[in-house]
């Protein structure tokens, strides 16, 4: 039965080298932005890439690994605060970010020593609980001044153009990288491990796939790219209130953006989270009516789109556009007895 | 592969209860290399329990299970599969997201004790085997029942097994299917792998296997070559009813 037939592997065709190419277009036009649009654009770019940090997170999170998170502000939330603690000792601001982005990947270790044991519901209100837990520590501390907040004072020592565009760069960079990072991920044999895991737990378990082991390398990388998030937004805004960081809304933004763009894919995060900023760019300023809307649109997708927009867009592709799969080509077919 | 004395699997006093039901009482199984074991029995004589004690989805209240001689008791399902024992599920598991191939290359890479210098190619060698090599670049999501059934004994294999426990696999399947999966699992069990079977389709067991346990209400009521054990009054009584 055994027939000697040579096969060969392909991972990635002509999708793939075109979104690549989008990609790249779109990053080096990011990076342009200081000089193309001015101190605004920047500001708005850093908003965009915060929101993609987050919703390609919480999807690694909720749509790969199976956790549903709604605490991911504890990362958020903790790393702009350290920013703050860091700054006010004396720590150069954009050095803070990055340390303060290494104490999002730590906590995130810790955290899932014990967050891990906890499944469905009891790990999903198990991170509200941290999260607000770690919300009332950051208010008793005095300089935060409680919901008063302060300010990352320590930014005045460069002036406003050329922080709007270090900011704007940094978090470029944290954003490629933190993407670059979870494709690697993804086709790497672990990868293929956090797939299973998306698709069949307990399948996953029979076949050898050490699964808590596999989720806690996600939880952390999740853990990391959030705490970047908080960081970056806190430089970009400059104020820091402890609401406004570890609030519930951003939750809703994360769940909004995945579930919306598509649960489970690279491509569907990165499309909620455009959607979430073209929206929130056209109608942010309409107050209550603005997050109306927004509820509406998500109320929308769960019923005539369940899968989110790339769940329509990606099986209508020749090809993934994120390429973490093979494909099999088989050469010198031999005749072969099908049973 | 002729038949050794080496035990492969082996439980001893094993025994399972939620709360004050017992569902498992005292189970000593020994199982050989090279035997291919068939496990019968009416709806609710705990086989699926101890489907489920042996490969670890749960700890048992008492007793151990051994594979190759070491104790697994403690072992969770991912290192038991690692060390040797292989399972499919009675409801077929594929990962609906990728496809056949990579189905099965997920349990090359992580099912082994031992990488594999080249698992893109103990993959599709496992695909030809099971026959689903014309099949590698579907997703998983569109086969039929057949070929789930066929995807998940190749997952199972490419683990490279010693032990296979198969759960219910005949299930739902037309009798010609029935044929082709038989026929697959001798194939399987010529190549050296040591089979346990639970099934409710007696006529695929008797075809099949080279001895045959039954269980009723939590206990083996006999044990022994395929023909006696169909035979034994206490089988006929449990499995087909008092009046057969």
């Amino acid at each position: 039965m055994m027939t000697q037939s040579l096969i060969t592997v392909t991972r990635g065709g002509a999708t793939a080298q075109i979104t690549l190419a989008l990609l790249a277009v779109a990053a080096l036009v990011l990076a342009g932005l200081p000089w193309l649009s001015g101190i605004g654009g920047s500001g708005r770019a850093v908003a965009l890439l915060v929101y993609i940090l987050l919703a390609v997170m919480w999807n690694a999170l909720a749509g790969f690994a199976g956790l549903v998170s709604i605490g991911q502000t504890l990362f958020f939330g903790v790393a702009a605060y350290i920013t703050i603690r860091l700054a006010d000792a004396g720590v150069d601001p954009y050095v803070a970010i990055l340390l303060a982005i290494a104490a999002g990947a730590l906590l995130g270790w810790i955290t899932s020593l014990f967050m891990l044991s906890l499944s469905g519901g009891e790990f999903a209100i198990g991170m509200w609980v941290l999260s607000s837990l770690a919300h009332l520590c950051v208010n008793l501390d005095p300089l935060i001044q409680g919901e008063t907040g302060t300010s990352l004072i320590a930014l005045n020592a460069y002036a406003l153009e050329t922080r709007s565009a270090w900011t704007l760069w940094l978090a470029l960079a944290v954003t490629v990288a933190v993407l670059a990072a979870l494709v690697v991920l993804l086709r790497s044999r672990t990868g293929a491990a956090i797939t299973a895991i998306r698709d069949d737990e307990i399948g996953s378990r029979s076949i050898g796939v050490d699964v808590i082991r596999t989720k806690r390398i996600v939880f952390v990388l999740a853990a990391t790219g959030t705490a970047a998030a908080g960081a970056l937004w806190l430089a970009s805004n400059t104020t820091f209130q402890p609401r406004a960081y570890f609030g519930v809304q951003w939750t809703a933004y994360m769940l909004f953006m995945v579930l919306v763009g598509g649960l489970g894919r690279i491509e569907g995060a990165l499309i909620g989270a455009l959607l979430f900023f073209v929206i929130e760019t056209l109608f942010g300023a309409f107050g209550a009516w603005y997050l109306v809307g927004l509820g509406a649109v998500a109320v929308g997708f769960a019923l005539f789109l369940p899968n989110g927009i790339w769940g329509w867009i990606g099986p209508r592709l020749p090809g993934e556009a994120i390429p973490t799969g093979y494909l099999i080509t088989e050469i010198n077919k031999t005749s072969r007895e099908e049973n | 592969m002729t038949q050794t004395d080496t035990l492969v699997l082996q439980s001893s006093g094993l025994s399972m209860a939620f709360g004050d039901f017992k569902v498992l009482e005292d189970i000593d199984l020994r199982v050989t290399q090279g035997e291919i074991v068939g496990v019968l029995g009416p709806n609710g004589a705990g086989k699926t329990t101890l489907m489920n004690l042996l490969t670890g989805a749960y700890a048992p209240t008492a007793g151990r299970v051994q594979l190759m001689g070491k104790d697994v008791t403690r072992l969770a399902t991912a290192a038991r599969c690692r060390q040797g024992l292989g399972r499919t599920h009675q409801v077929p598991r594929p990962f609906t997201g990728m496809t056949v191939f990579e189905n099965v290359l997920v349990s090359v890479r992580h099912g082994r004790a031992t990488a594999v210098p080249d698992p893109v190619a103990v993959a599709w060698d496992v695909l030809h085997d099971t026959g689903l090599a014309a099949s590698a670049n579907r997703q998983a999501s569109t086969l039929g029942l057949l070929d789930r059934k066929r995807l998940e004994l190749s997952r199972a294999l490419a683990t490279d097994p010693q032990v296979l426990l198969l759960d219910e696999i005949g299930g739902g399947l037309t009798e010609a299917e029935g044929d082709k999966l038989v026929a697959l699992i001798g194939n399987i069990h010529a190549s050296g792998v040591t089979i346990i079977w639970i099934e409710h389709i007696m006529r695929m067991l008797l075809n099949s296997c080279s001895r045959l346990i039954c269980m009723a209400g939590g206990q083996i009521i006999a044990d022994g070559a395929p023909g006696e054990v169909i035979d034994a009054p206490a089988v006929q009584s449990a499995y087909f009813g008092a009046a057969a």
